[in-house]
C-alpha cells in the first residue's frame, strides 16, 4: 500500500547537525497548514487510487502543530485516499512537545506511532547539538506517552560525535532499551556542509571522526541491540518482530509515496520530484493552484542501481531475480562479487544478496562497486 | 630593397613586447582599430590568456617616411627560455632590433642572452625604455643599466609605452634610421632561411622565410637544402594581418610559401630553400635540430582513448615541431607516449592544450632529463625513461646533461639563492655586478635539478626579482640510482625516478609520505615503500577502511545517495589498479609536488 509523508517546515531552533528544509519563524503555521491541505487536493490522483497504508508527519518539528492542525490534515488525507483501515500514522515529535495534554489527544487523531527525537540523553552532547530538551525530559516524555497507551515508539538516537566517547554512546542504548520501546533509528552524525556543523567543519572549529571510531559504535549499536531483541531490517533501522515502520520500509522496497509540503519527495515506480524548498514561494504557488516540483524521470540505469543500493541496506537484501526478470540484468556475472563473497562481506541467500555485518560497514562501496555503469 | 626593414623585439617576459607590437602595428595602420584587439599576433587563445608568446609571427608593415615608402617585417618572438630556439631563428632573419626594457623591472637574464644573440648575428640594437606610464617606473636608474649593459649612448635609448602609445613615432623613425636596409645580390641563385612554419588545417604547412640572395616566384620548384626535398610553390606572398598571396618576392624580403607540406616534421626552422634548377652552392648557416630536454610518460585517463591520444599528438605535433614522442606501455598506465618536450613550460603547455584543443586529459608522469648509461663495455645507452635504465650489475657509470645557469637578481636575495642552487647540486662559477644593486650569477648545474621545482622557488625566493636563463654545457658523471616505489609489494613503473644517491632516501620519504596522504583507504592494509634495487629505503602505510555507510537513505535522499555513489564509482574508474591497489591519477602527479 502507497504512503503519504507531509512535511512540516517548522522548528523552534535549529539543531547544528541539521540540513532539512525548515523556518523558525512559526507566524504563518495556519496559513502553511491550509496550503499543504490544498496541495493534498492537488494531488489527489498522484497515487492512481492506490489505498493507503502510512501517513508519517515529518519535520522539521511536526509536534510544533496542534491538534487541529493535525486533524485538518488528516481529515483532508481522508477525504482525498482511499485510507485503510490499519494504517500506520507516524508523528515526528521532540520530547519537550510531548507533555500530558499534547499526549493525551494523539490517540483520537487517529496517530498510533511516535518518532521521537532524542539523539541522546546525555546532557553535554544534547547541548552541542543545539537540541532543546534534556536526558531527562526525554526519557519523561517516552514513559507519559507510554502510560497513555502510545506504545509504537521510535527513538532517534546520533552516534559518532567526538566529544562523547564509547562509554556515552553506550550509556544512551542501555537508558533507550530500558525505555523498552519497539523500534529505534540510530543515525552515525555525518557533517553537511550547509549546517553549523559544517561552517564548524570549514573553519576547523570540529573535526570528522575517525571511521574506527564510527565503525567501533557501529558494531557496538548491533550488537547492544540485537541483544535487546531487535532485528536490524536496515543499516541504521532497527525494529523489534512486526514493528518494523511501514513507511520507512516503503522507501526501500520502492512502494509509491506521495510527499506534500515544502521541499518533500514523491515516488511514482517511473519518477521522482521534490517540491519547490522555500515555504513563501511554496504557499504563493500551491495558493494559485500551481504545484511547482523538480521532476526526474527514472532511466533503467537509475532503476537498476536503486533496486541494489536499497536492497542491499536492507536485511531481505537485493534480490537478482528482479534485475534479470525486468531488466535482463545479471548481477551475478560482476566479478568483484567473488572477492567480497569470499572475504564474507555477503552471501547469496533464496536470490537474495544480503550483507554480513563486515559488509553493512562497507555498504556505499560495495553498492557502487556493484553498480551497472 | 633599400626600403625594407627587418627586425625582431626583444624583451624578457612580461616586458610589453606583445602591446608594443600592437602599437607599431596601429600606428602603421597595419591592422584598424575594428580590427585591433591585445596581442594582435598572438593567436593562439592560451597565448592570450597567458600573455606569453609561444610561436613566433611575422607580419609585415608600410610606413611613410620623408617622402618614401618603407617595408617593415616585424618578427615577433617568444619570450621564455624554453623557445629560446625560436629566438634565435628570428634573430637570424633580421637587421635588427628593438631591445625592450621594462622601466620596473630592469634587464633580466633573458633579455641578455638574447641580446649577445642578437650581438653575435651583428644587429643593430634600438633600445627602448618601455612602461614608463608605471607608477614603479625608475626611468633614470634604468637607463643606467641599459648604457653599461649596451655601451650605447643615454640619448639612443627610447623611452616609451605600449600601453599608451607614448614614443612608438620615435621607435618607428629610429627603425627606418638605425638598421640598416637588408643586403643581398637579387641575381644571385635563390637562398632564403626558413624561420618558422605554421600549420593551417586546409592547406597544409605554411612555411614563413627571409630572403637572402635571389628571389622567388610563384610556380617556381624549390628544394630545401637540409632535407633535399622538392617542392612546388604553389602559393607565395607576404603576411599582413592576412596572408596576401603575390607573384614574387625579393631579396631582403620576408614571405610565406604554401606548397601542399603535410607535416611539421618535414619542415625544419633553420633550412635553406634554394630553387631545383639552380641552386645555392651553400646554406645560409647550419641549423641544428631542436633537442627535448625534459621527457615524461603522457597516459590516457581512460584508457581507452589511447587511439584519440594519438591522434591529437599528431594533430598538435603538425605545427609544434619540438614535440616529439613514442609509445610507450607502463604495467601502471597501460598504454601511451613517452613524450619530449623544451622545457618544463613546453610541457605544460603541451598538456593545456591536449586539453583544450583536444579534450584530452592526461596523467603525466615523472618528467624526466636524458641520462646516459655506460654498460661495463662502456657502451653508451640512452636513457629517457626511469624504465630504460640498465640493470645495476651490467651498469657501469651514468651521466647526466648539466647546464650553465644565469641568474640575475637584487643583491639582498643572493643568500637565497646560492643556498637553492647548493641544494640543487649547482655550483657557483662566477657573480658579476652589473649595477650596484643587481647582480649576475654564474651557475653549473644538473639539468635534472632544474626540472622539477627550481624556477618556483628561484620566483618565491626572490619574490619575483630573480630571472632565469640555461644553456647545455654537456654531459659529467653523476652518482645516480633508480628509485622505485612498491605498492603491497608491487612496484609501481610508473613512479620510478632516477635521483641522486645523495638524494634518494629524502626523496624516498617525502614521496612515501605524500602517497599515504593521496591513496584512498581499501578493504585492506597497503604498505607504501620506496627501494633501491632491493633495499627498502622508506615505509608508510594505509590503513584499511573501516567503515563506508551512509547513515540515512529515506525517500529524500534516495536520488542524492545514487548520484553520488555513481560519481564515486565513476572516479574509482578512472583510476588504475597495481596488484590489488587502486591508484587514483593525482598519486602519478604527486612527485611534482614534493616539497
Amino acid at each position: 500500500m502507497a504512503g503519504i509523508y507531509i512535511h512540516i517546515p517548522f522548528c523552534k531552533q535549529a539543531c547544528h547537525y541539521c540540513d532539512f528544509h525548515f523556518s523558525t519563524n512559526q507566524s504563518y503555521k495556519d496559513l502553511m497548514i491550509e496550503t499543504i491541505c490544498k496541495e493534498i487536493e492537488l494531488q489527489k490522483d498522484y497515487l492512481f487510487n492506490q489505498p493507503i497504508g502510512t501517513i508519517y508527519f515529518g519535520g522539521g518539528t511536526p509536534s510544533l502543530l496542534n491538534h487541529t492542525n493535525l486533524s485538518s490534515l488528516l481529515n483532508t488525507v481522508y477525504k482525498q485516499f482511499q485510507v485503510d483501515p490499519q494504517v500506520e500514522i507516524t508523528l515526528e515529535a521532540n520530547p519537550d512537545d510531548l507533555n500530558l495534554d499534547y499526549i493525551k489527544e494523539l490517540p483520537l487523531l487517529g496517530i498510533n506511532r511516535l518518532s521521537v527525537g532524542i539523539q541522546s540523553f546525555n546532557n553535554d552532547n544534547l547541548k552541542y547539538l543545539n537540541r532543546t530538551h534534556t536526558g531527562n525530559e526525554a526519557e519523561r516524555s517516552i514513559k507519559l506517552a507510554q502510560e497513555y497507551g502510545i506504545n509504537n515508539i521510535s527513538l532517534d538516537l546520533i552516534y559518532g560525535i567526538a566529544a562523547a566517547d564509547h562509554k556515552i554512546w553506550l550509556s544512551d542504548l542501555q537508558t533507550a532499551i530500558s525505555l523498552n520501546v519497539p523500534h529505534i533509528s540510530a543515525y552515525c552524525l555525518t557533517i553537511e556542509p550547509n549546517t553549523v556543523f559544517g561552517k564548524w567543519l570549514k573553519t576547523n572549529r570540529i573535526q570528522n571522526v575517525d571511521d574506527e571510531f564510527s565503525a567501533f559504535q557501529f558494531e557496538l549499536l548491533t550488537e547492544q541491540l540485537e541483544m535487546a531483541g531487535f532485528e536490524q531490517y536496515e543499516i541504521s533501522n532497527f525494529g523489534k518482530p512486526n514493528f518494523y515502520s511501514i513507511h520507512n520500509n516503503n522507501y526501500w522496497k520502492k512502494i509509491p509515496y506521495l510527499g506534500v509540503g515544502p521541499s518533500a519527495h514523491s515516488y511514482n515506480i517511473i519518477s521522482r520530484q521534490y517540491n519547490l524548498s522555500h515555504n513563501h514561494l511554496y504557499l504563493e504557488k500551491v495558493n494559485k493552484g500551481e504545484l511547482h516540483f523538480t521532476k526526474e524521470i527514472l532511466s533503467e540505469k537509475d532503476l537498476i542501481n536503486e533496486h541494489i543500493m536499497l536492497g542491499l541496506r536492507t536485511s531481505s537484501g537485493c534480490n537478482i531475480d528482479f534485475l534479470k526478470n525486468k531488466f535482463n540484468f545479471e548481477l551475478l556475472k560482476n566479478t568483484r562479487l567473488d572477492f567480497y563473497f569470499s572475504d564474507n562481506y555477503m552471501y547469496l541467500s533464496n536470490g537474495n544478496l544480503i550483507l554480513t555485518k563486515k559488509g553493512k560497514l562497507l555498504a556505499d562501496k560495495i553498492t557502487f562497486d556493484l553498480f551497472l555503469e | 630593397m633599400d626600403q625594407i626593414r627587418n627586425f625582431c623585439i626583444i624583451a624578457h617576459i612580461d616586458h610589453g613586447k606583445s602591446t608594443l607590437a600592437d602599437r607599431l602595428l596601429e600606428f602603421t595602420k597595419t591592422v584598424t582599430k575594428r580590427e585591433m584587439q591585445a596581442q594582435v599576433l598572438d593567436d593562439m587563445d592560451l597565448e592570450r590568456e597567458r600573455g606569453i608568446t609561444i610561436k613566433s609571427h611575422a607580419i609585415q608593415m608600410n610606413y611613410q617616411f620623408e617622402g618614401k615608402e618603407y617595408i617593415f617585417n616585424l618578427i615577433d618572438t617568444p619570450g621564455h627560455v624554453d623557445f629560446s630556439y625560436e629566438v634565435s631563428r628570428s634573430i637570424a632573419a633580421c637587421e635588427g632590433v628593438l631591445l625592450l626594457v621594462d622601466a620596473a623591472q630592469g634587464i633580466q637574464a633573458q633579455t641578455i642572452s638574447n641580446l649577445y644573440l642578437a650581438l653575435e648575428h651583428d644587429l643593430v640594437i634600438i633600445p627602448v625604455l618601455n612602461k614608463i606610464d608605471l607608477p614603479g617606473a625608475m626611468p633614470e636608474e634604468i637607463k643606467d643599466q641599459m648604457v653599461d649593459l649596451l655601451g650605447c649612448d643615454r640619448d639612443d635609448i627610447i623611452p616609451a609605452s605600449g600601453k599608451e602609445g607614448t614614443g612608438v613615432d620615435k621607435i618607428l623613425e629610429a627603425i627606418v634610421k638605425r638598421i640598416p636596409a637588408p643586403k643581398g645580390n637579387p641575381e644571385a641563385p635563390l637562398q632564403a632561411l626558413i624561420f618558422d612554419s605554421v600549420f593551417n588545417s586546409f592547406r597544409g604547412i605554411e612555411v614563413i622565410f627571409r630572403i637572402y640572395n635571389g628571389s622567388i616566384s610563384k610556380g617556381d620548384k624549390v628544394k630545401f637544402v637540409a632535407t633535399g626535398k622538392e617542392y612546388s610553390a604553389d602559393e607565395i606572398g607576404i603576411l599582413r594581418l592576412q596572408k596576401e598571396p603575390t607573384d614574387i618576392i625579393r631579396t631582403g624580403d620576408v614571405g610565406y610559401l604554401i606548397s601542399g607540406i603535410k607535416t611539421a616534421k618535414e619542415v625544419k626552422v633553420g633550412d635553406t630553400i634554394t630553387h631545383s634548377a639552380n641552386p645555392t652552392q651553400e646554406a645560409i648557416h647550419g641549423f641544428e635540430d631542436v633537442k627535448p630536454m625534459v621527457f615524461a610518460g603522457v597516459y590516457p585517463v581512460e584508457t581507452s582513448d589511447f587511439e584519440d591520444l594519438r591522434e591529437a599528438l599528431e594533430k598538435l605535433q603538425l605545427n609544434d615541431a619540438s614535440l616529439v614522442w613514442e609509445p610507450e606501455t607502463s604495467a601502471a598506465l597501460g598504454f601511451g607516449f613517452r613524450c619530449g618536450f623544451l622545457g618544463m613550460l613546453h610541457m605544460e603547455i603541451v598538456q593545456e592544450r591536449l586539453e583544450r584543443e583536444f579534450d584530452q586529459t592526461v596523467i603525466t608522469t615523472v618528467p624526466s632529463v636524458q641520462f646516459w648509461a655506460f654498460d661495463t663495455k662502456d657502451t653508451k645507452h640512452i636513457v629517457n625513461a626511469p624504465s630504460e635504465m640498465l640493470d645495476p650489475s651490467k651498469l657501469s657509470h651514468i651521466e647526466e646533461p648539466f647546464i650553465k645557469a644565469q641568474i640575475i637578481t637584487k643583491a639582498e636575495y643572493i643568500g637565497g639563492i646560492m643556498n637553492l642552487c647548493m641544494e640543487k647540486r649547482g655550483i657557483l662559477k662566477t657573480q658579476n655586478y652589473l649595477t650596484t644593486d643587481r647582480i649576475e650569477m654564474l651557475f653549473e648545474m644538473p639539468m635534472a635539478e632544474m626540472v622539477f621545482d627550481f624556477f618556483d622557488k628561484l620566483k618565491t625566493i626572490s619574490r619575483g626579482y630573480a630571472s632565469l636563463d640555461y644553456e647545455l654545457i654537456g654531459y659529467r658523471e653523476s652518482a645516480m640510482v633508480k628509485l622505485d616505489i612498491l605498492l603491497n609489494g608491487e612496484k609501481v613503473d610508473a613512479l620510478s625516478a632516477i635521483v641522486h644517491r645523495d638524494k634518494a632516501y629524502e626523496w624516498g620519504k617525502k614521496l612515501c609520505e605524500k602517497l599515504r596522504e593521496l591513496l584512498p583507504r581499501q578493504q585492506f592494509e597497503i604498505a607504501i615503500q620506496a627501494a633501491i634495487g632491493a633495499k627498502i629505503i622508506s615505509r608508510e602505510t594505509v590503513k584499511a577502511m573501516r567503515k563506508d555507510v551512509l547513515a540515512k537513505c529515506y525517500g529524500g535522499d534516495i536520488s542524492r545517495k545514487r548520484k553520488l555513489l555513481e560519481k564515486q564509482k565513476k572516479g574509482k574508474k578512472r583510476m588504475r589498479q597495481v596488484g590489488n591497489v587502486e591508484i587514483p591519477q593525482e598519486a602519478f602527479m604527486a612527485v611534482l609536488k614534493l616539497d
